[in-house]
């Protein structure tokens, strides 16, 4: 019973999710959708340093371009299994931001912020300007679709189903790390560094394992998209694209966990509704962003929270008189 | 071309570059040390100078000495609002929001000026031609004497203002301790509401001087805020003469790193030198580490 109560939601969740594709039949929507997950596997690593850490990332587009890379490179030109390309790919993002986290957060403050937003610009720098490597502005084509085995995932439908499935997978562990020992040291982090060290939590050092851990989401993602579009250039891992992440996160609600998915949800459907968008992103991204902190800090779904309260205590009113 | 001729060319770029730098870190200095904030949008402003002076001299066809003030009021203002409307009304914000906020605001800041301005680089004229001067076989353009002069002429300025007027002093005494400040009666708001008119003020005039030599586009900003927070860091957050001293450095680093190494890593440099200077010594070339362990941000 601990186990329905705990994961109700996700349950509930779990069969929202097998139920779509019965109903939508249309590739289009069902890519949407794998778009969906996979961006909300990256804001789900963000929202952990977002939310729980305090801290904020301007570069985690470049994690989801080295894992999105270097999956892509190694299978495409050198044949190399998935799973290990997956896995050289996220090992070489932890890596990376484990160099970039040590100083940056080990600094008071928001130095983080500055110095990925650096690290972004470089490797956004590097993937334009070493062309027989990266392919250079216009980037790497016809990677190689995901395959376990002799099983391809060869269809929309069969990517929904496998991004999702990592999705659930991921959310159970991200959950329990958030329920966890690590979990409980980040809030208080959040609230008072200084009364969360003098309890004897190493605020640098799990700032440092939080960054390295939502850059290994990133890369994660990544390595998703690269086999899902087969095609990857520069510009899917612009700042932009940084920023776009940031938002979703904003969106959803720092510091909860549900937040990423919707936060996803609604900023990759919502442009693929308005077709004129285009133009008009970067000014509504930057309304929705401002809008957002500061008149709903807590993003929608603790708006939603807020909502729901009120309205339960005016039913729970008007039921007394 | 001799080496020596082509050391004396890269210096005169590197410090024409690096005055730039040294604008929108002086910019960055300025709002930090009045609010403790790390303006994003420090960039933003140096691109709407440029745009809006092209707008007022080849659109508006105003002469060049009006349309210089007139753009450095329009910016100035631009930044005043953006306090006012997006800084001014939270209580108690947290850093990570105020980060998000200027970050918000440089994108509608940038996504703005593609919509007014569009996708195109936009030129000025040079202020007083483009006849280059040679000097010890390098050959300048007059524009480079321009933007040196102003980077003296407004560093002479603001140590003025810092030093011998009662704002400066206010200003001063609120990075210091702003609760200390208030208490001897000073309008804590109104400096940092004078801080960011102030920073968008020099960041218009960095883009006015800057744009005859490089062209302007809507997304300059975001590289222009960046190389400048380095000059910022490396000379010691809060210190404005260590960020000229290192906005002249990173440029001069740049430009002889494009003309010996690679100009596709050109922009690399800086950011190399920021992430450096961060794992090295977060305290800057002339900061003192433990002032710095006690700074809010």
């Amino acid at each position: 019973m601990r186990f329905v109560r705990n994961y109700s939601s996700l349950l509930l969740f779990v069969l929202l999710l097998a139920g779509i594709p019965f109903f939508v039949e249309d590739p289009y929507f069902l890519s949407i959708l794998v778009f969906v997950g996979i961006y909300s596997i990256a804001t789900m690593g963000l929202n952990l340093l977002m939310g729980y850490a305090g801290q904020i990332s301007l570069g985690h587009a470049a994690f989801y371009a080295i894992g999105a890379y270097t999956s892509g490179i190694l299978t495409s030109q050198y044949n190399v299994n998935f799973f290990l390309s997956g896995g050289c790919a996220i090992a070489l993002a932890v890596v990376v931001a484990y160099i970039i986290g040590i100083p940056c957060l080990r600094l008071k403050g928001h130095y983080l912020a500055m110095g990925t937003l650096a690290f972004g610009e470089i490797v956004y720098i590097f993937l334009n300007a070493t062309v027989d490597f990266t392919g250079g502005p216009s980037g790497i084509a016809a990677i190689p679709e995901f395959r376990v085995g002799e099983f391809f995932f060869d269809s929309d439908l069969k990517f929904y189903i496998l991004v999702w499935c990592i999705f659930i997978l991921l959310f159970v562990v991200t959950r329990n790390i958030v329920h966890s020992r690590m979990g409980r040291a980040l809030r208080s982090l959040h609230g008072s560094e200084q009364a969360a060290s003098a309890m004897g939590v190493n605020v640098a050092d799990l700032k440092v394992k939080v960054f390295v851990l939502s850059a290994a989401y990133a890369a994660l993602a990544g390595v998703l998209y690269a086999h899902f579009v087969t095609f990857i250039s520069p510009q899917t891992s612009d700042l932009m694209f940084s920023i776009r992440l940031v938002t979703m996160v904003v969106v959803g609600g720092m510091g909860h966990l549900w937040g990423c998915v919707l936060g996803s949800a609604i900023l990759t459907v919502l442009p693929e509704m308005l077709s004129y968008f285009e133009d008009y992103d970067m000014l509504i991204y930057g309304c929705i962003l401002l809008g957002m902190v500061m008149f709903l800090p807590g993003g929608l779904t603790r708006g939603a929270e807020m909502l729901y309260a009120k309205c339960v205590k005016k039913a729970g009113k008007r039921g007394d008189a | 071309m001799t080496l020596s001729s082509q050391i004396v060319q890269f210096l005169f770029t590197g410090i024409t570059i690096g005055s730039i730098y040294a604008m929108v870190g002086l910019g960055f200095n300025i709002i930090y040390n009045s609010t403790g904030i790390i303006n994003f949008a420090q960039g933003e402003f140096v691109m709407l100078g440029g745009m809006v002076m092209v707008w007022l001299t080849t659109m508006v066809n105003l002469p060049m000495p009006l349309a210089f003030i007139l753009t450095v009021a329009i910016v100035t203002v631009i930044g005043a609002l953006f306090e006012r409307l997006a800084i001014y009304p939270l209580k108690k914000p947290s850093v990570l929001i105020l980060i998000i906020i200027t970050l918000a605001g440089s994108i509608i800041f940038k996504g703005s000026a593609m919509l007014i301005w569009g996708k195109e680089t936009h030129t000025l004229p040079h202020i007083s031609g483009e006849e280059p001067i040679e000097f010890m076989g390098a050959t300048i353009l007059p524009q480079t004497l321009w933007i040196i002069a102003v980077l003296a002429v407004i560093v002479t300025l603001l140590a003025v203002f810092f030093n011998f007027t009662m704002v400066g002093k206010a200003m001063r005494a609120c990075s210091v301790n702003p609760t200390a400040a208030s208490l001897v009666g000073i309008n804590v708001r109104r400096i940092v509401l004078l801080s960011f008119a102030l920073s968008a003020g020099i960041g218009a005039v960095a883009g006015i001087v800057f744009t005859p030599m490089v062209l302007m586009e809507y997304d300059r900003g975001a590289m222009l805020a960046l190389k400048g927070f380095c000059a910022a860091v490396l000379g010691g957050l809060g210190n404005g003469v260590g960020a000229v001293v290192a906005g002249l450095l990173i440029g001069i680093l740049e430009s002889f790193g494009a003309g010996f190494i690679s100009s596709g890593y050109k922009d690399g440099i800086a950011l190399l030198i920021l992430l450096i200077v961060l794992i090295i010594k977060p305290s800057g070339l002339f900061g003192v580490s433990e002032a710095s362990k006690l700074k809010e941000f």
